[in-house]
């Protein structure tokens, strides 16, 4: 039972206008099998805790620690945090040109496992993880992400949780643009992973859409780079109905 | 970190402007010529000396290769071993072939100098309306200043694919000529993997007919200085060009390509896309794109694209589209040009998928550059490619 622990962390990047602090302070802890929700307003900050976590250069970590499991996160390299069972789905999935998504697939399952998959089990696997997401097979044939619909590329994402077996996940946004069939359908896919590994969700969202579909046993709100409240699946239904307005009295979040 | 310069916006300037910067559209330049104005020539005496300041010339290491422009040359015929098919006629042709100049002619001395100087021209003519493939192997042995002279023809309706697989050492300057008849599909491959002392000066003229769909690719991988210069006159209605180019150019090696498309009738289409990596202290790329839409070319639809992935400092790639439209009615026509560096949102993307970096990094070029490969649509050439990449590949310490 893998436990992600994040104390105090304070991250800042860098913008034309000098440094900028953007979290300031975030204290959370998921375990395997639970679902957080992460709401807030557009610049509370939410995608600046799930790259950090990712590890993404941009980012800078002023003080604060992630540990997994009492491993230090902080200290591991992007490929590390993968191979360490921590995964992100992106809001806005990167385009490859020239590898096909087959082969990206293949790569990061035989890095991810130290060793190359038995090639017809995983042909299968492959199969099946599409047609659960509604991907058409010939997908693994064309390019990363190339051409793909938002639609497309968010169920990419999934098929990827699917096939990699991470032990927390951090889904950005994952909702954002989607139609009520696709959000369904990756809503479903969330859901079947986590029930087939155990997975832990952090799931990120600025709209309670998708909480209808993934039930969350923890909500928080994210106010100006910190925590503001936290509760159950409840928090949300008051969300909706209240919007954020009553965090943001006295904020300077645009 | 990322430093990638863009830009892409169409572009309605008429003016070309030799010497004047990359991607120059200033008011201040002095028009000279329309690009289908350039002076053409078979006869080597009637173009003035090189001084290597002309706009066709300004990004050559000229002095290099003073004996292919101006030097007497062996117009013996060039090492060429044509494979067999059936409705592939192979034959060497005199000079005073009707077929001879039917595509173009030379616009440049060392051009020239190479059509004054063969002897005899290789004339491969494809009829079969079943798919054909043929391979020019032209294995080079010495370095010897030559020239040589090669006529590709499609027939009417006729399909297929020739490749020229240029190996070995030479020192040639030579003209292609590619023709296409009405209806016609073919696939000229010219693949450059010549030892490293080579040079290799092509300049290859395509004339294509009614409704007929040119492939052209380039592929420079392997040779001290290699200058492909590919035209496609998109001369009769519905005609379509494709122009794709491939280079991988490592320390001390000058890989350039001037090309031109000009838009002659209806409803032409036009699509260039060069993609190069570079490598290594003095690797050099050129990559020049003119794009013309004539008065006669309503309804064209053109777009061309130079990408470059710079791997390591001391590099330089230039990168030049030039854009002409003389008519108002066209479906459309743009370009872009890129050099940069790694685009660390798609490191990022690979690594966190559990990709080590060096591999992350491979995957990136390797993808970067068959996005060219996988539109040849020939697989056997599409494997020998990748693995001619991958070697390239594995000589980059740390990219």
């Amino acid at each position: 039972m893998s436990t992600l622990e994040i104390r105090d962390l304070h991250v800042s990047i860098e913008t034309d206008q000098g440094v900028k602090q953007i979290l300031r302070g975030v204290d959370l802890t998921i375990k395997q099998g639970e679902i957080h929700a992460i709401m807030g307003p557009n610049g509370s900050g939410k995608s600046t805790l799930a790259y950090t976590i990712a590890g993404h250069p941009r980012y800078t970590v002023d003080s604060g620690s992630i540990t997994l499991d009492g491993e230090d996160v902080l200290e591991m390299s992007i490929d590390e945090r993968a191979k360490a069972g921590l995964f992100l789905a992106m809001q806005y999935p990167v385009e490859i040109p020239g590898v096909t998504v087959s082969n990206f697939l293949r790569t990061a399952k035989t890095a991810i496992d130290g060793e190359a998959p038995a090639l017809r089990g995983w042909i299968k696997e492959l199969r099946g993880s599409m047609e659960a997401m509604r991907m058409d097979t010939s997908f693994a044939e064309r390019n990363v992400n190339e051409g793909f619909s938002g639609g497309e590329k968010k169920r990419h994402e999934i098929v990827q949780l699917e096939l990699l077996k991470p032990r927390i996940a951090v889904l950005d946004e994952t909702d954002s643009g989607l139609d009520v069939d696709a959000l369904k359908v990756v809503s479903e896919g969330v859901n079947r992973v986590k029930e087939q590994t155990g997975l832990g969700v952090l799931l990120i969202t600025h709209y309670t859409r998708i909480l209808r579909y993934i039930h969350p046993d923890f909500v928080h709100v994210f106010v100006d780079g910190r925590v503001a409240e936290e509760g159950g699946a409840e928090l949300a239904e008051r969300l909706e109905n209240e919007g954020y307005d009553r965090y943001l009295t006295g904020s300077t979040v645009g | 970190m990322s430093s990638t310069i863009e830009t892409e916006k169409p572009d309605t300037d008429k003016t070309l402007a030799p010497g004047a910067g990359a991607h120059s559209h200033g008011a201040d330049d002095v028009p000279v010529q329309t690009r289908s104005e350039r002076f053409a020539s078979a006869v080597h005496g009637d173009f003035p000396e090189v001084t290597g300041r002309e706009l066709e010339w300004r990004l050559t290491p000229v002095e290099k290769i003073r004996d292919l422009i101006d030097g007497e040359l062996d117009g013996g015929r060039f090492p060429a071993v044509v494979s067999e098919a059936a409705g592939v006629t192979t034959e060497w042709i005199g000079r005073d072939d009707a077929r001879i100049g039917s595509a173009g002619l030379a616009e440049e001395r060392a051009a020239a100098n190479a059509w004054s100087s063969f002897q005899e021209a290789l004339a491969v003519t494809l009829t079969a309306e079943e798919f054909t493939e043929v391979v020019i192997d032209r294995t080079g042995e010495d370095r010897a200043p030559r020239a040589a002279h090669t006529i590709l023809t499609a027939g009417a309706n006729a399909r297929g694919i020739v490749v020229i697989d240029n190996r070995g050492s030479a020192r040639l300057s030579e003209n292609v000529e590619v023709v296409l008849g009405d209806g016609a599909h073919l696939t000229v491959v010219s693949l450059q993997e010549w030892d490293d002392e080579s040079v290799h000066l092509s300049s290859q003229f395509a004339r294509i007919g009614r409704d007929a769909v040119l492939k052209h690719v380039v592929v420079s991988l392997g040779g001290a200085i290699v200058r492909v210069n590919p035209s496609a006159h998109l001369a009769e209605q519905g005609a379509t060009g494709e122009l794709l180019g491939l280079y991988f150019s490592d320390a001390g090696q000058h890989l350039e390509q001037r090309v031109y498309v000009n838009h002659d009738a209806p409803n032409t289409v036009s699509r260039v896309t060069y993609k190069g990596a570079l490598n290594g202290e003095g690797a050099r790329t050129v990559w020049v794109g003119d794009v013309l839409i004539g008065r006669t070319a309503p309804g064209t639809d053109s777009y061309e694209q130079n990408r470059n992935l710079v791997l390591s400092d001391g590099t330089r790639a230039d990168s030049i589209p030039n854009l002409e439209i003389e008519t108002g009615d066209i479906a459309g026509a743009g370009h872009a040009s890129a050099t940069g560096r790694f685009d660390d949102e798609q490191l990022f993307y690979l690594r966190s998928r559990g990709i080590p970096e060096q591999e992350a990094r491979r995957l990136v070029v390797l993808g970067f550059l068959l996005e060219v490969v996988q539109k040849i649509g020939q697989p056997e050439l599409e494997t020998r490619l990748l693995a001619a990449i991958e070697a390239e590949l594995a000589a980059v310490a740390v990219v």
